[in-house]
């Protein structure tokens, strides 16, 4: 096990362009589940890869358990990585699949047999070891992946969007299988993805990536209650925070905290009037789309979620709140998070 | 494929609108088969069972007789063997050389097209004229190789070798112009069967701690076994078949070391005026060829991996 950290790690494909990763600093902490979150394009990848060594940085440095890995082939780094696509090697069985990296690393012959029981049997793949990789599902080729990548007791793991080629039902029981065998294997894992609902569920700590830099960096609620910018605060969350612009600043709120004023028993709220332009039933939940009317943000298109109870009627106004302390505050300019402060509404 | 594929299209449009254009869009693929390949191979087979001899106008039909005085020939059984040892080399070489230079051409580097195109130049060049070429680069008083291996001090004036006037110095030529011939066609196929392997698979390798040697020979080329197997099959029949190479540079010579079945029936049928035992020469070839690319296509089908 080790602690993976980056030093201002820069990544530049092309001259004169914007790098794919730009001054990355970060440190995952003993056994942590790390997850870098960030829409496509944002550099997720390249950074992986980088620390896995497959992959030159531009600048700065990469350690692994202390020690300046830069220079090292990804054989000398000791870690494991499963990628999206898999990579199985599709001549060979299920079984010398998983023996690969311990022939590779010439781990003694006596031990293979023993080994790869050991992984395929974590994984529930016993019997499938006779088997070549295109007789297997997605779900069981994901496992041989993982297999093969434990068999030799990595000091770290890295796994780029190794869900996303699964059907939604399969990724929920793959992924709860994910977390249970991180709980028991307990190795340091980077996790990559750019669905905010895997990212929150499965992660220690979220890196937030955009356009290759570092957004925010921190435990799943800290990035969706206290996001740094308005990019956090949008990408996370389903729907998005809604954003509205006051004089100097922006202001930002959950649609799960907007509500009818009545219901909002906090001190001190700000009110607006809300006028629904959609209604959408989703069986445990509304999502109204509509309009704020009146005041300073005349005009504003938001959104709310409320769980069922009362129905709403599109085109009529309703009377809704935000409590104080649910309100985030940006600067208009930076769209960096700014102090609360008091606002004139009207 | 393609071309078949194309083929059935028209056919299937043409016997919908009128029933003669079908038949008249295929009539020049079966005419160019029928005349150029199945008449000659026919009349091949015909002739290995006759007494036909240029200049007689006289057939009668001798049953296996030809075979059974081939057989016997001792040139015959030198041009087998021949055949053999040439085809086997020649594949060897062309293989090692195709699939380490598709390594070499893999990797970006600067002036890769210009490299590949120089490459691939022998294969666009009429054999004839390279053959005619190797003759001069390895004529025994000419020689470009014997002038720089003088004056490199390796041999002495007056006692160089004949490339191509000493038995097995003359088979090693026409191994060797062979391979140049074939390299080229070789590699391209290579390069082509590597870029079908996904990046991925070499880089999980190198994760999991494989060096260089251990992803080629355990990785990279069994994934490459199908098309390396086409590979063959195509270079083995070029070579079995092939007598311009022979012809021009040693005509057989000398004493029949280089004499290959194809030469030995040339000489035999056309050179010799013994055209029934050349038609059965060729014959014999046939029955050769189907076992090779039955085993090849069964290696390739064995080891298609996706
Ligand atoms: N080999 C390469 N050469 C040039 N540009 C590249 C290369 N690899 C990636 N890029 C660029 O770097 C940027 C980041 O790519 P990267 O693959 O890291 O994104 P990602 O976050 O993994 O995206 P996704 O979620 O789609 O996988 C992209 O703009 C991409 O076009
Ligand atoms: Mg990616």
């Amino acid at each position: 096990m080790a602690v993976v950290e980056t030093r201002n790690l820069t990544k530049v494909f092309k001259e004169g362009e914007l790098g794919a990763v730009n001054n990355v600093n970060l440190e995952t902490r003993e056994g942590e589940f790390l997850v870098f979150l960030g829409p496509s394009g944002s550099g997720k990848t390249t950074l992986l890869r980088m620390i896995a060594g497959l992959e030159t940085p531009t600048a700065g440095e990469i350690l692994i358990g202390g020690k300046v890995v830069n220079d090292m082939t990804p054989r000398e780094r000791r870690i494991a990585m499963v990628f999206q696509s898999y990579a199985l090697y599709p001549h060979l069985t299920v079984y010398k699949n998983i023996a690969f990296p311990l022939k590779a690393q010439k781990v003694p012959k006596e031990l293979h047999k023993q080994k790869v029981e050991w992984a395929a049997s974590l994984l529930g793949i016993a019997s499938l070891l006779q088997r070549k990789p295109r007789e297997l599902s997605g779900g069981e080729r994901q496992r041989v992946a993982l297999a093969r990548a434990i068999v030799r007791e990595p000091s770290v793991f890295l796994l780029d969007e190794p869900l996303s080629n699964l059907d939604a039902k399969l990724r929920l029981s793959a992924r709860e299988e994910l977390e249970r065998f991180h709980k028991r294997i307990g190795t340091t894992t980077i996790y990559v993805t750019h669905d905010q609902v895997e990212a929150m569920a499965m992660g220690d700590r979220i890196v937030v990536l955009n356009q290759g830099s570092v957004r925010q960096f921190g435990t799943p609620k800290e990035v969706y209650d206290d996001p740094a910018d308005t990019f956090v605060a949008t990408f996370l969350g389903s729907p998005p925070m809604n954003l509205v612009e006051n004089g100097e600043v922006i202001v930002g709120f959950r649609p799960e905290h907007f509500r009818l004023a009545e219901e909002v028993t906090d001190a001190s709220k700000v009110p607006f009037r809300f006028r629904v332009e959609n209604a959408e039933y989703l069986g445990a939940e509304y999502i109204l789309s509509g309009l704020l009317i009146g005041g300073r943000v005349d005009g504003k298109k938001v959104i709310a979620r409320l769980l069922l109870g009362q129905s709403y009627e599109v085109g009529t106004t309703y009377d809704f709140a935000v409590p104080e302390r649910h309100l985030k505050f940006f600067d208009r300019t930076t769209e960096k998070r700014v102090d609360a402060r008091a606002l004139a509404w009207q | 494929m393609a071309v078949a594929g194309a083929g059935t299209k028209i056919k299937s449009i043409g016997a919908a609108t009128s029933p003669g254009l079908g038949a008249a869009m295929f009539a020049p693929a079966v005419t160019y088969i029928g005349l150029l390949i199945a008449g000659p191979f026919m009349l091949a087979i015909f002739y290995a069972f006759s007494d036909a001899r240029i200049g007689s106008t006289g057939l009668h039909y001798v049953g296996l007789e030809n075979f059974r005085s081939i057989l016997q020939s001792p040139s015959f059984r030198m041009a087998l063997k021949n055949s053999f040892v040439f085809t086997i080399c020649t594949q060897i070489i062309v293989i090692v050389c195709s699939t380490t230079l598709s390594i070499a051409l893999e990797k970006k580097f600067r002036g890769r097209g210009f490299v590949r195109f120089l490459i691939l130049l022998p294969w666009v060049a009429p054999i004839s004229l390279g053959a005619i070429g190797w003759k001069w680069i390895l004529d025994s008083i000419y020689s470009v190789i014997t002038w720089v291996l003088v004056w490199l001090h390796i041999f002495k004036p007056y006692d160089t070798p004949m490339w191509l006037g000493q038995p097995h110095l003359a088979m090693a030529s026409v191994v060797l112009v062979h391979c140049w011939r074939l390299i080229p066609f070789s590699t391209v196929i290579m390069l082509a069967g590597r870029t079908a392997i996904p990046k991925e698979i070499p880089e999980a390798a190198a994760i999991d701690g494989a060096g260089f040697w251990r992803t080629l020979f355990q990785i990279t080329i069994p994934m490459m076994t199908p098309i390396i197997s086409v590979a063959v099959l195509f270079g083995t029949i070029f070579t079995f078949t092939d007598m311009t190479v022979v012809y021009i540079l040693t005509a057989g010579g000398p004493f029949d070391s280089t004499q290959t079945l194809p030469s030995f029936a040339f000489a035999t049928g056309i050179q010799g005026s013994d055209l029934a035992a050349g038609a059965a020469i060729s014959v014999f070839m046939v029955p050769v060829l189907v076992l090779i690319a039955y085993f090849m296509l069964r290696v390739a089908h064995r080891a298609e991996v996706t």
